[in-house]
C-alpha cells in the first residue's frame, strides 16, 4: 500500500538499500509568500541517493516553490532543508547550489547567456573551477545531453527541445548530486519528448522531477509524490498510486487507465 | 516571425570572419574616427576610405550590393543636412524659389557629410556582418568597457529575441481580434489605438519584470553571487596582429591623403 | 513588425556630428553612466544585471509595438519616459543605454562615434526631464498624475528633438533656424502618441502591480550632478542664441577660447556656420520654416516607408 499520510508524519519508505545516503531531507517546511499567500504548509520529503522521484499535483500546489527551497533561493537560514546532510546555512549555500542542479521550466529563463558554451560554463565558473576544467566539464555535459558540437551556437537559435537539453547540461556541468527538473516535457512535440525521456532515463543521477505528464511518470519514475494546496498528500510507489483513480482525480490528476494497472 | 530573422551576422568562411573580434572593433572605431576627422571636400581621401571598405568586403566574401544597401539605412537622416546646401556661403550654383540659393560651398559640404556618413556606416555594417554579437561583447569587455555595462548589454541581447517574440504574440492577438470591414478604417479612434498599444506595453512590462526575477533565480541556482565570470575565449594570434597593423596603416594612409589633398 | 523601431529621427548616424561635439557628448554621458552604475549597484546589488538587461530588452520590444496612424505610417514609442518612471532614473538610464548600444552595434541604427550623443538625446535628457515632471504629481490626485505623466512623455520626445537639432547645428550639419522649428513641430505630434501610450501603459501597470508605482525611488546625490550638468549644457547651447549674437557657434567658440585652435587645426573641427537668409526679411524666415517643415515631413515619410518595407508581418 502506498503511504497516504498527513502532512507532518513523514517517513516514506526508501526503496533503495538502507545504507544509501539521504540526498534531500525536508522536515515540515512551511512557506508564505510576501503577499501573505501560503504556498507550503508543512511539507516533509526524503529522497535517497539514486532515486528517481516524480512530483505531481495541480498548478499552484506548491511544487515550484518547494523546488526553489531545495537550493536556497527561497527560505532563510532556519530552513528545515538538508541536502546530503548539510543544512542550508549561508556558508553552505555555494556548495549546496553545486549539489542541487535546478532546471527551470522555461529554458529561456535558464539559458541567459548569448551562447551555449557560456551558459554551460556559467555554473562551474562560479564554483571557482579553473578554466581548463570548466571547458572539459562543459564539453562532457553537452555530450551527455546529446548536444556536443553546439558550444558556439546562439541560445536563441535553438529549438525548444534543444534548449531544454542544453538547460539540463547547464547544471550537469556542475556535477550535481541531484537533478531537480520543473516540467521538463512541457511544450515539447512528441519527438522532442521521446528524446528527453530517453535522456532522463539514461542519466545516472538522483532526480526529482515535477510534471503533469502522467505517462512520463509511469514510464520513468518508480516513486511518486503528490502535492496539493501546499501539502504532500501521497507518497509511494508509482504503480500503486496510479492504480487509485479516485486519489488522482481528487487532486486534479489524469488517470492513465492503463490495461495492466 | 521568428526573431532570428533580424540577425545581421552573415556566416562566411573568410579570414575577416576569423579575425579576433578585438582587432575588428578597434579598426572599425579607428576608421570611423578617422573618417569623421576628414575635412570637407577631400575626395581623394573619401575614395581611399571607400577602397578600404570595398577591399574588406571582398576579403569577407560579402556581396558589395548588400553592404551598400545596409549602409543606406541611415540615409533618411540626410534630409536634416539638406539645409547646408543653402546656408553655407559660396558661389551660387542654382537659384530656387523663395530666395533659396544652392552654393558650391553648400554642395561640397552636403556631399562630404553624405560620403562620410556612408563610409562610417559601411564600416559598422562590415563589423556586424563578420562578427557575431557575443564576440563583439567579449571584445568590448577586453577593451575595458565596464563589465556591468557589457553584462547588461549581453542580457539584453539574449532576451531581445524572447521579448520580441512575446511582443509579436501580443500584436498577433490584436490582429486576430480586429475584424475590419472593407471600407472602414476600423480600430477606433487614434487615441484608442494608442491606448491599446499602451496596454500591450504595460503587459509586456509586467511579464518582463517577472521574467527578470526568474532569470535571477536561475542565475542564483547556478552559483551567481553578484560577480559575473566569463571564459576568456580569444587569444591574439600572429595574423590578428598583422591585421591590426595593416588596418592601422590603411587608416593612417586615408588620413594622410586627406591632409595632403 | 518593424525591425528598426521608433525614433529613427533621433538616432543620429555617424558622420552627422563633428568629432568635438561627439567627444563632449561622450564625456558627459560617461560621467552620468558612471553615477548610474554606482547607484544601481548599491541599490540592486546582484539583481542589477538580470533586471536591467531584461528591462532593456523590454524597451526594445515595446518600441516595436505600433498602431496605425494614417497613410500607411504608424505610431511607435521611444520609451525613455516610461523606462525612467517605472524603473527609476538610474536603472532606466542603464536600460536605455543598452537599447541604444544594441541598436547601434547590431542594427546600425545610430552611430558609434556619436553613441554618446545618442545616449544623451534618447536617454539622459528626455529621461531625467520626464522623471522630474512625473514626480511633481506624487501625492496628488489620479487626474493630475495622469496629466503629468502624459506631459512628461510628450516633453521627453520634444526635448530629445530639440537636442538633436542643436547638436546638428553645432556640428555645422544643418542650420538651426530651419531644422529646429521643423524638428520641434514634427515631434510635438509624435510626442502625443508617446504621451498616450505612456499613460495607458502606466495605467495598466498601476492596475496589475500597484506596488510598483508606489515605491519611493530617490535619485540620490547623483541626481544633482546630472541636473547641474544638464543645466550647464542647456546654458551653453542656448546662451549664444539668447544673447542675440548673430553667429552662435562662433560666439561659443570664442568664449570657450578654442576658436583659434579650431582654425589652426589641420581639420576644420568647427566648420563655418552661417544663416545668410535668416533675419533679413520676414518672408525668408517663413520660407525657411516651410522648407524645414517639408524636409522633416519628408524625412518622417521616408522613415515610415523604409520601416514598412522592412516589415516582417
Amino acid at each position: 500500500m502506498p503511504v497516504v499520510h498527513a502532512p507532518a508524519t513523514v517517513p516514506s519508505a526508501p526503496p533503495t538499500a538502507p545504507h544509501a545516503t539521504v540526498v534531500i531531507d525536508v522536515a515540515d517546511l512551511t512557506y508564505t509568500y510576501p503577499g501573505g499567500q501560503p504556498a507550503l504548509r508543512g511539507v516533509s520529503l526524503r529522497i535517497m541517493e539514486g532515486e528517481k522521484v516524480a512530483l505531481v499535483g495541480p498548478n499552484g500546489a506548491g511544487k515550484s516553490t518547494l523546488m526553489l527551497h531545495l537550493n536556497g533561493i527561497l527560505g532563510g537560514p532556519a530552513s528545515p532543508v538538508h541536502i546530503c546532510g548539510r543544512p542550508l546555512s549561508r556558508d553552505n549555500l555555494p556548495l549546496i547550489r553545486g549539489l542541487v542542479g535546478l532546471v527551470f521550466q522555461n529554458p529561456d529563463d535558464q539559458l541567459f547567456s548569448p551562447t551555449v558554451l557560456e551558459d554551460v560554463a556559467f555554473g562551474p565558473l562560479h564554483q571557482g573551477l579553473p578554466e581548463a576544467e570548466v571547458r572539459q566539464r562543459a564539453a562532457r555535459a553537452l555530450e551527455q545531453v546529446g548536444m556536443a558540437g553546439f558550444e558556439g551556437r546562439l541560445s536563441h537559435q535553438l529549438s525548444l527541445g534543444q534548449k531544454k537539453r542544453v538547460a539540463i547540461a547547464t547544471v550537469l556541468s556542475m556535477a550535481p548530486a541531484l537533478l531537480v527538473l520543473d516540467e521538463p516535457t512541457a511544450g515539447l512535440d512528441p519527438r522532442g519528448r521521446r528524446q528527453l525521456i530517453g535522456l532522463l532515463r539514461d542519466l545516472p543521477v538522483t532526480m526529482l522531477v515535477s510534471t503533469h505528464d502522467m505517462w512520463l511518470v509511469d514510464e520513468l519514475f518508480p516513486r511518486m509524490v503528490i502535492m496539493d494546496e501546499g501539502r504532500v498528500v501521497a507518497d509511494g510507489p508509482t504503480p500503486e498510486l496510479l492504480a487509485q483513480p479516485s486519489l488522482l482525480e481528487a487532486h486534479g490528476l489524469e488517470s492513465l487507465a492503463l490495461p495492466h494497472h | 516571425m521568428n526573431a532570428n530573422a533580424f540577425d545581421r551576422y552573415l556566416e562566411r568562411a573568410s579570414a575577416v570572419h576569423r579575425l579576433d573580434p578585438r582587432v575588428k572593433v578597434i579598426v572599425t572605431l579607428a576608421f570611423i574616427v578617422a573618417v569623421a576627422l576628414l575635412p570637407d571636400g577631400t575626395w581623394a581621401a573619401y575614395g581611399a576610405a571607400a577602397l578600404l571598405i570595398a577591399a574588406t568586403t571582398a576579403a569577407a566574401r560579402l556581396s558589395p550590393g548588400l553592404v551598400l544597401r545596409r549602409s543606406l539605412l541611415g540615409l533618411p537622416f540626410l534630409l536634416a543636412a539638406v539645409t547646408v546646401l543653402f546656408t553655407v556661403p559660396g558661389r551660387a550654383l542654382w537659384e530656387g524659389p523663395w530666395g533659396l540659393v544652392v552654393t558650391d560651398g553648400g554642395l561640397v559640404r552636403f556631399s562630404s557629410i553624405t560620403l562620410r556618413s556612408l563610409l562610417s556606416l559601411g564600416a559598422a555594417v562590415l563589423l556586424t556582418a563578420t562578427t557575431r554579437f557575443p564576440d563583439v561583447l567579449h571584445a568590448l569587455r577586453h577593451l575595458r568597457v565596464p563589465a556591468v555595462l557589457v553584462a547588461i548589454i549581453a542580457f539584453m541581447y539574449r532576451y531581445l529575441f524572447v521579448l520580441v517574440d512575446e511582443a509579436q504574440r501580443l500584436l498577433r492577438a490584436r490582429a486576430a481580434r480586429s475584424a475590419r470591414l472593407p471600407d472602414a478604417r476600423g480600430g477606433g479612434s487614434l487615441a484608442w489605438r494608442a491606448a491599446v498599444v499602451g496596454h500591450m506595453a504595460g503587459q509586456l512590462f509586467v511579464r518582463s519584470l517577472d521574467r527578470s526575477e526568474r532569470v535571477y533565480h536561475a542565475m542564483q541556482a547556478r552559483g551567481y553571487r553578484g560577480e559575473l565570470l566569463t571564459l576568456a575565449p580569444h587569444v591574439m594570434r600572429r595574423r590578428d596582429w598583422l591585421a591590426l597593423m595593416i588596418g592601422g596603416m590603411a587608416i593612417a594612409t586615408v588620413t594622410l591623403v586627406g591632409r595632403i589633398a | 513588425m518593424n525591425i528598426i523601431p521608433a525614433g529613427i529621427l533621433l538616432h543620429i548616424p555617424d558622420g552627422f556630428l563633428n568629432v568635438l561635439v561627439s567627444a563632449v557628448c561622450w564625456l558627459l554621458t560617461l560621467i552620468i553612466l558612471g553615477i548610474a552604475v554606482a547607484n544601481t549597484r548599491r541599490d540592486l546589488d546582484e539583481r542589477l544585471v538580470p533586471l536591467a538587461g531584461v528591462m532593456a530588452a523590454f524597451i526594445f520590444a515595446a518600441q516595436m509595438l505600433n498602431f496605425p496612424v494614417a497613410g500607411g505610417t504608424s505610431g511607435h514609442f521611444i520609451g525613455a519616459a516610461l523606462a525612467f518612471i517605472v524603473l527609476g532614473p538610474w536603472l532606466g538610464l542603464l536600460a536605455m543605454t543598452a537599447v541604444i548600444a544594441v541598436q547601434a552595434l547590431v542594427f546600425q541604427d545610430g552611430g558609434l562615434l556619436v553613441m554618446g550623443a545618442n545616449i544623451l538625446v534618447m536617454g539622459v535628457v528626455p529621461g531625467f526631464l520626464a522623471w522630474f515632471v512625473y514626480r511633481l504629481g506624487q501625492g496628488r490626485g489620479a487626474r493630475a498624475q495622469t496629466l503629468l505623466a502624459g506631459t512628461a512623455a510628450w516633453l521627453s520626445v520634444v526635448v530629445a528633438a530639440l537636442v538633436v537639432a542643436l547638436l546638428l547645428a553645432f556640428s555645422g550639419t544643418s542650420s538651426l533656424g530651419v531644422v529646429m522649428p521643423a524638428m520641434l513641430g514634427v515631434h510635438a505630434l509624435i510626442g502625443l502618441g508617446e504621451a498616450l501610450i505612456t499613460v495607458a501603459a502606466l495605467s495598466f501597470i498601476r492596475r496589475a502591480r500597484p506596488s510598483l508605482l508606489e515605491e519611493e525611488r530617490s535619485v540620490g546625490a547623483g541626481g544633482w550632478v546630472v541636473a547641474g550638468l544638464s543645466i550647464a549644457l542647456l546654458l551653453v547651447l542656448f546662451a549664444p542664441f539668447a544673447s542675440g549674437h548673430p553667429d552662435g557657434l562662433e560666439w561659443v567658440a570664442e568664449s570657450a577660447g578654442f576658436l583659434s585652435t579650431a582654425q589652426d587645426a589641420p581639420y576644420s573641427i568647427l566648420p563655418d556656420y552661417t544663416v545668410p537668409f535668416l533675419g533679413e526679411t520676414g518672408l525668408s524666415t517663413i520660407a525657411a520654416g516651410l522648407l524645414g517643415a517639408l524636409l522633416v515631413a519628408g524625412l518622417v515619410f521616408l522613415a515610415a516607408r523604409s520601416l514598412r518595407r522592412r516589415s516582417l508581418v
